[in-house]
Order: C-alpha cells, then sequence, then structure tokens
C-alpha cells in the first residue's frame, strides 16, 4: 500500500507543484526516490522529528501549498498529537497525515510500533477527516482525493506491503461513501483499512455455507457515511463490524450507536482489537488472533 | 526601510513614539478588560513595532506585505492587535470587543482573523510553522520573508529545537527569528530555575544559526541587527528585554504576566508613559 500510496502522489506532484512531502527519516520506496530527486525542494527530510515535521506542514498550507506528512503512524498520530490538533486541525489546513503501518502490522516491533487507537484519537479532533482504505488500489483513489481537497486535515491510514487487491469489480470509491465490494441479502460485514483481507475470507465462508453476504469498505471513517451504515441495518438481518481496532471509538462502537439511535433490529456482532496492549509476538495474523481476530473464530462466533 | 526625511536610516524618535503610544493603548484596553498578558507584551513592544514599522516592505493595495509575521509567543499578541489597528488591519471595534462575546480577538492570535497569520498559544509550535512558510516561499521563487517573535520560556520546548536543527540544515536564510529574552515564566526567572539555558545565543551558533544579542528595547538595535545580517543562514535575535518595560511597578514583577492595573495604577501608569523622552 505504501508503494502505490507513493505512485499516486509523484502522479499528483507531478501535474501540482504546490505538493510537498515532509517525511520522518522514513520514507515509501518505489516513485518517491524519482519524486526527490526530480523535485528536492519538495521532498523535505526533517530527520527523527516528527512535531517539526507536522509543524512545517501547517506552515506551508498556511502558504497554499499542499503538504503530506508521512512516517509510521504511531509516530504521525502519537507524537505530534498536539501539532496535529493545533496547527492542523484547529487551524483546518489541508494537510494529509499519512499514517503508514497502522494497526498492528509492525507486529515484531512491539508495542511502541502499535496504533490501536489512533481512529479514536484522530476522530476526536474537530476538523479531522479519516480515510483508511482496504486495498492498494482504494489507496490510490485515496491518496489522489487527498492531494486535491482543501476542505481540511485527513489523518490517511494505509498498510505497509503486499496487500492483495480487493476491490477489482467494486462501485467506484467515492470520499464519505461506504462502498460495496459485494452485495447479498442475508449478512452485512463493515470493514476499513488492511484487515479487509480477513473479512473478505469472512464474507466467502459465510457464501460458501449458504449465506448471501455482503462486504463493505467503510474506507472514510471520518466523517462516517451514517445513512450508508443505516441502510446497511436496514437491509441484512445480521451486521458484522470487523476492524484492527480497540474497541472503543472505532467502527464497532459508532455502528452500535447508530444502531441503538435507529433502534435497529438485525443482529450486530462486533469484532475489534481488544483494549489491551500486546506484549508477544510473531506474524500480523498472530497478533490479530491474540486479540480473537481470526477467520475462525469470526465464523464460529457468527450464528 | 522607512528612515526619516534628512536622510538619517533610522528614526528612533518615531519608533520611540510609537511604542509610547501602543503602550498607551493597551493601558487603555486594561481598564475595560482584566484578561490581558500586560508583562509579555511590553516586553516585545519595541522589536514587534520594528518589524511591522520598520522592517516588513509595505503592504500593496490588496492589502498584504509580501513579508510575514508569525507571533509564535502568543501570548503577546496584544502589542500585535494594537499595532494591526494602527495600521487599519484590524478596527477600532475590534480592540474594543476584545475578549467579549461580540468580539473575535482572543488573549492569543486565531488564524483567519485579519492579519492573523497562525494560531498559537500552545509554545513551540510557531517555529516549525515559520519553516513552513520559508520553504513555501523558496519553492516558489518568491522573496518574502518570514518573521516571528518567541519568549525565552518557549525556548525550553523540545520542539522549538527540532525547528532550530531544520531550519539552519535547511539553510533557510529567509527566516528572522526574535527571542524575547525576558528572564521570567511562570513560576521564576528563566536563569534562576534553568541556568543552563545561558548563555543562550551560544546554543542557535551551535546549531549553524547567524546570531546576535541585542537591547531588544533599543530600536536602532534591533533595526540594525536585521538590516546588518550577512543571509547565510537564518537568523536568531536574542534580545535582551523586560518583562512590563516602561511602567516601573510592572518592571520584573510576575504578577503582571497576567494581571490587569487598578484605576490608581493605570493613572499612575499612564503618568509614567507620558513623562518618558
Amino acid at each position: 500500500m505504501r508503494n502505490t500510496f507513493s505512485e499516486a502522489l509523484y502522479e499528483e506532484a507531478t501535474k501540482d507543484p504546490e505538493i510537498y512531502i515532509v517525511v520522518s527519516d522514513i520514507s515509501p520506496a518505489g516513485s518517491m526516490a524519482k519524486f526527490s530527486s526530480l523535485y528536492p525542494e519538495r521532498f523535505i527530510n526533517v530527520g527523527v522529528a516528527e512535531q517539526s515535521m507536522i509543524g512545517i506542514c501547517a506552515g506551508l498550507a498556511l502558504k497554499g501549498c499542499q503538504p503530506f506528512a508521512y512516517t509510521i503512524a504511531t509516530f504521525s498520530l502519537y507524537r505530534p498529537f498536539e501539532m496535529v490538533r493545533d496547527d492542523l486541525c484547529y487551524q483546518k489546513l489541508p494537510v494529509t497525515v499519512v499514517g503508514m503501518g497502522a494497526g498492528v502490522i509492525y507486529s515484531t516491533l512491539g508495542g511502541t510500533h502499535h496504533t490501536q487507537e489512533d481512529i479514536a484519537i484522530a476522530g476526536a479532533i474537530p476538523n479531522m477527516q479519516i480515510i483508511a482504505p482496504c486495498d492498494p488500489a482504494e489507496c490510490t483513489e485515496a491518496t489522489r482525493w487527498c492531494a486535491q481537497q482543501k476542505q481540511g486535515p485527513v489523518y490517511l491510514r494505509i498498510g505497509k506491503a503486499g496487500e492483495p487487491n480487493l476491490t477489482k469489480g467494486a462501485e467506484p470509491w467515492k470520499f464519505g461513501k461506504i462502498r460495496y465490494l459485494r452485495r447479498g441479502t442475508d449478512v452485512c460485514i463493515l470493514t476499513y483499512g488492511v484487515i479487509a483481507k480477513m473479512a473478505t475470507a469472512v464474507a466467502e465462508r459465510l457464501q460458501a455455507q449458504g449465506n448471501s453476504a455482503s462486504l463493505v469498505s467503510v474506507h472514510t471513517v471520518k466523517p462516517l457515511d451514517r445513512d450508508g451504515i443505516v441502510d446497511a441495518l436496514k437491509r441484512h438481518r445480521q451486521v458484522i463490524v470487523i476492524e484492527e481496532h480497540a474497541p472503543q471509538g472505532g467502527l464497532a462502537s459508532q455502528t452500535k450507536q447508530i444502531a441503538w439511535d435507529i433502534g435497529a433490529t438485525c443482529r450486530l456482532d462486533t469484532f475489534t482489537l481488544q483494549d489491551a496492549f500486546i506484549h508477544n509476538y510473531g506474524s500480523h495474523e498472530d497478533l490479530l488472533a491474540a486479540h480473537g481476530l481470526s477467520t475462525d473464530r469470526i465464523l464460529a462466533a457468527v450464528v | 526601510m522607512r528612515g526619516t526625511a534628512n536622510g538619517d536610516a533610522f528614526d528612533r524618535a518615531a519608533a520611540r513614539a510609537r511604542c509610547k503610544r501602543y503602550r498607551r493603548r493597551i493601558l487603555d484596553m486594561s481598564q475595560h478588560v482584566s484578561a490581558l498578558h500586560i508583562g509579555g507584551a511590553f516586553s516585545c513592544t519595541e522589536i514587534v513595532d520594528n518589524i511591522y514599522n520598520e522592517l516588513m516592505r509595505p503592504r500593496s493595495p490588496r492589502g498584504n506585505s509580501p513579508d510575514t509575521f508569525l507571533m509564535s509567543k502568543g501570548h503577546g499578541c496584544l502589542i500585535q492587535y494594537v499595532i494591526l489597528e494602527e495600521l487599519g488591519v484590524l478596527t477600532r471595534a475590534d480592540l474594543d470587543a476584545y475578549c467579549t462575546p461580540h468580539g473575535r480577538l482572543g488573549t492569543h492570535p486565531d488564524y483567519g482573523n485579519p492579519g492573523i497569520e497562525a494560531s498559537t498559544g500552545s509554545l513551540g509550535h510557531g517555529l516549525s510553522m515559520v519553516v513552513g512558510m520559508a520553504l513555501a516561499e523558496r519553492g516558489r521563487g518568491t522573496d518574502g520573508i518570514i518573521y516571528t517573535v518567541l519568549s525565552d520560556g518557549e525556548v525550553q520546548e523540545g520542539s522549538t529545537w527540532e525547528a532550530v536543527l531544520i531550519g539552519s540544515s535547511l539553510k533557510l536564510t529567509n527566516i528572522v527569528a526574535f527571542i524575547d529574552n525576558n528572564d521570567f515564566q511562570s513560576l521564576g526567572r528563566t536563569s534562576e530555575t534553568h541556568p543552563s539555558f545561558y548563555p543562550l545565543a551560544d546554543k542557535f551558533r551551535g546549531f549553524g544559526w547567524e546570531t546576535v544579542e541585542i537591547d531588544g528595547h533599543d530600536p536602532r538595535a534591533i533595526y540594525e541587527a536585521v538590516t546588518g545580517r550577512s543571509g547565510a543562514m537564518p537568523l536568531m535575535v536574542v534580545a535582551k528585554t523586560i518583562k512590563g518595560k516602561g511602567v516601573s511597578y510592572m518592571e520584573n514583577v510576575p504578577i503582571w504576566h497576567y494581571r490587569s492595573p487598578n484605576s490608581q495604577e493605570y493613572t499612575k501608569a499612564i503618568a509614567e508613559l507620558e513623562a518618558q523622552s
């Protein structure tokens, strides 16, 4: 996903001389090397100095530029949080904060490199928009949108590398609208981000078991497509939320809130990371499984 | 450079007259609203006056100077407001409604208000935004200078040093920064609580900034520190100042960081100001 981000940003930057990328000693591979050699004045590496990375992006945007801040998600959002809040959100500047490797993708690097509560934190700030593409193709769409929008800051939560494309043939991507990757009538799975791969496997197994399953990418987590969620809750007998995020402040809790507000009658199951740090290691899948997130366990819990 | 008709490069008397007027206006405001940071506004009065009235190029008919001023020590913005009022950027009504429900100006600068280039108030944010602005000027090939004023307490923020490091590493020669070194912060004298802070200028020199130390209440010294710079690196002017400068009982007395004078104190302050040359 980071390579497709890099390619999409490079393409946009060749068209728009106001696009800058400010990185903190971490840079996406692929086209970013080409970007930095062609436009060295627009590729800024501040070093391991994330507070300054965000402030510099704010200064660029205050002068009308279109900056992207880029590093691993923990360091792009948590470390410089007050700069994100005051410099970007309070001033409502069109800066994209890219959180790369969000969730527990950096499985062997330990808890300091995990973002389990970033949606809750970013989503709590007024003016902040959050996009979490589910596959490289959505990442391209989201990056293009971020490069062209002027309405305010975006937290762009992306994966790392090697994610499969899940959205081939799906309806067009549109900011702020949930996106059906497949449409069914019985069960609806709501998901976003890299864990969409697991959600896809769950949907396929449900289908194989004779359930007609919908699979939805809720790529825009803020502003949440409330009407789209309401529609999904009304049209299916069961809705399942699968997200790589703590139980509070993410898609699961917001979907429950909407369901309560409208008096939804469908069954609603949510599968999230736990409200706990992870002290064990292994693959990305191993860590998700440590918090109960695996295809088998989700299916076992779903009637 | 505005200068005088007789060819003198710098009109010190005019600068002093303006600063007296600005301090008086702030004291007048203090009789209507108690939410003030008088001490920190008076310590940087000559610096901010110099930036707006001597150093920044005049505003175009469209209303903008090619140069930018960002008040990093946001709590000093009263001096910015009274100057912007005199320049016609803010209105008298704006200042009269300061910190009231029907006004738009508060005790920290808010982006979106006329003449306010960034929202500050939380310390340690300004210099990174200045670096970003300077990069934008460089990227476009425009020649705008980005001016800023930091407090000395603000220089204790780690984020300030991130910006110091990157500003000189990128050789952003279009940055002119001042430290309002009044030696006071909420809990005491900086020189007593943080003796390792000094000598302050050496720290900036160590990071590659062109650095000068001046009397921050001497208008000509402020002006010449900037106009006389080499321009090879970003400029840091460490300006030695007095918190509450201009009113004897406020000078170096921490309570005047935020307190407003009562009517007797106001009368005494005005009398002192008027007696100054």
